[in-house]
């Protein structure tokens, strides 16, 4: 397991390459810092400044090496590698409110965006005009869309939103793919469809997550539980209230694997096998050994006096000492990674789930 | 010009109302359901004094509104033996640690003379069993007891 530290701000968001040779992260501000790795440490090599307000996400497609950003100014920019240099692309994508999160389509011909204007916009190339087009997904969403993952079939799109529900939509859009073929989700698809509607999940759904198959959607929401809706056993609900604080991010490692993390600071890894069979299965980070030095009784009383407690640490005996707000899983056949409020982003190698 | 002449009445209308997209809370309709039946709890209560049945009881009964039913909780919780309340908090599934957990924070809302001690011992016992995940459920929960 590695660590970096990229500095004193919160990373608010960040996206890999395709061979996690380079990452694009974003310090809680209008700048994306792309930075290379050289040897062990993490070199600055671009700075992409053509947002004016906070940026809220990032997504790098790793086959066409594009890098989509969506920010609190109400736009997205699509950058592409030409002559060394990222040259931005304005988005027309319509909204009066921020975007909250961007995702590149599995084929990435196109990809989907949340926003607090209620809506989901789902973006295309359009060749004639040489410009990104929008669809709007807007019924029957009632609050900010706070996540977004979308489907292995490159169709179906899940959302998890601040009216409390989780829901599946289709984006086909007809100009420039196929018609699908019908899934455990549904056979009918037309743009807008809703598949599945996941009522009052008990709090903001925060994560949703596909599974590998594309027939599981995890999400973990704002109580504190996690979600699994199982397509393949006619769409039943399984749901894990946790005794943690509410995870910020939920992300399938396997077909029975799942890793969430949110402000506990910590990963935590849950296995799902069939409806009702969702269990917790582990923490992630194993807490360092510190040597805390024989404290005297003076100490132990004081501490006692100022703060009510013996303990005289103020740290989290986690990796990360703050939030932890998204995930990534690598292709790389061992390697997944996590990164967070505290500016470190952080390697894990999957072996030790398989513990 | 000091005087307004056109109309200013279009300031006071709140738009929102009117938005047709509007965020409407999904209430179910608990609110006229009776709250637990005083005479029957009275009754477990002198039947088994030191039981397990209070928040179960209560709990299996869906919802139960109003003010009666949280000061009848607050009774029942003070009716037990200290030593009674980790057993009885065992005793509890998932559900109704998160049930008790509202009780509980309830009760704190409105303190009455010896409510608050007995609450807070139900509260550090109840925390170990559900964790800070069963205080965030009493924090998001829309509908609340």
């Amino acid at each position: 397991m590695s660590l970096y530290s990229f500095g004193l701000e919160p990373l608010s968001c960040h996206a890999w390459n395709k061979d996690r040779t380079q990452i694009a992260v974003s310090p809680n501000n209008n700048v994306v810092n792309i930075y290379e790795k050289k040897g062990k440490d993490w070199v600055k090599i671009h700075e992409l400044t053509e947002h004016s307000g906070r940026i809220t996400g990032i997504d790098w497609a790793p086959e066409s090496n594009r890098i989509v950003t969506c920010a609190s100014d109400r736009n997205a920019y699509v950058w592409t590698m030409k002559d060394g240099l990222w040259k931005p692309t304005l988005v027309l994508v319509r909204i009066n409110r921020a975007a909250t999160c961007v995702k590149w389509s599995p084929l990435e011909n196109k990809f989907a965006l949340g926003s607090g204007a209620r809506l989901i916009s789902v973006c295309y190339f359009e060749k004639e005009n040489d410009w990104w087009l929008s669809k709007h997904i807007k019924k029957p969403i009632r609050s900010t869309i706070l996540s977004l993952d979308w489907h292995p079939n490159n169709i179906l799109l899940a959302a998890g939103s601040a009216d409390l529900h989780c829901r599946v939509f289709s984006a086909y859009i007809k100009d420039i793919e196929d018609k699908p073929g019908p899934t455990a989700w549904g056979a009918k698809m037309p743009f807008g469809e809703v598949l599945l509607e996941q009522k009052d999940c008990g709090g903001w759904v925060h994560s949703v997550s596909f599974s590998p198959s594309g027939d599981q959607l995890a999400c973990v929401t704002h109580s504190s539980s996690v979600i699994v809706v199982d397509a393949a056993q006619s769409k039943q609900v399984t749901q894990l209230t946790t005794e943690h604080l509410p995870m910020l991010s939920v992300l399938h490692v396997s077909p029975t694997e799942l890793m969430a993390a949110g402000h506990d600071s910590c990963p935590y890894q849950f296995t799902y096998k069939g409806p009702g069979t969702l269990k917790f299965v582990k923490k992630l980070d194993i807490p360092k050994q510190t040597s805390k030095g024989s404290m005297s009784a003076m100490q132990h009383f004081r501490n006692l006096d100022k703060r009510a407690t013996e303990d005289d640490s103020n740290e989290l005996d986690t990796l990360h000492q703050n939030s932890i707000t998204t995930e990534f899983f690598s292709d790389l056949p061992d390697v997944q990674h996590l990164q967070q409020l505290d500016f470190k982003v952080c390697q894990e190698k999957t072996d030790v789930l398989n513990q | 010009m000091s005087k307004n002449t056109v109309s200013d009445r279009f300031r006071k209308v709140d738009v929102d109302e009117y938005d047709e997209n509007k965020f409407v809370d999904e209430e179910d309709g608990g609110e006229n359901q009776g709250g637990p039946d005083e005479a029957e709890v009275d009754g477990l209560l002198r039947q088994y004094p030191s039981a397990t049945g209070g928040p179960e009881g209560l709990g299996a009964r869906e919802r139960p509104g109003g003010e009666r039913a949280e000061l009848l909780v607050v009774k029942v919780l003070s009716s037990f033996k200290s030593s009674d309340i980790e057993k009885a908090v065992g005793s509890l599934d998932k559900a109704g640690v998160d049930l008790l957990m509202k009780y509980i924070y309830r009760g704190f809302e409105k303190p009455s003379d010896n409510s608050s001690a007995v609450l807070l011992q139900w509260h550090e016992k109840a925390l170990a069993v559900g964790g800070v995940g069963s205080i965030v459920r009493v924090l998001t929960a829309r509908k609340t007891v």
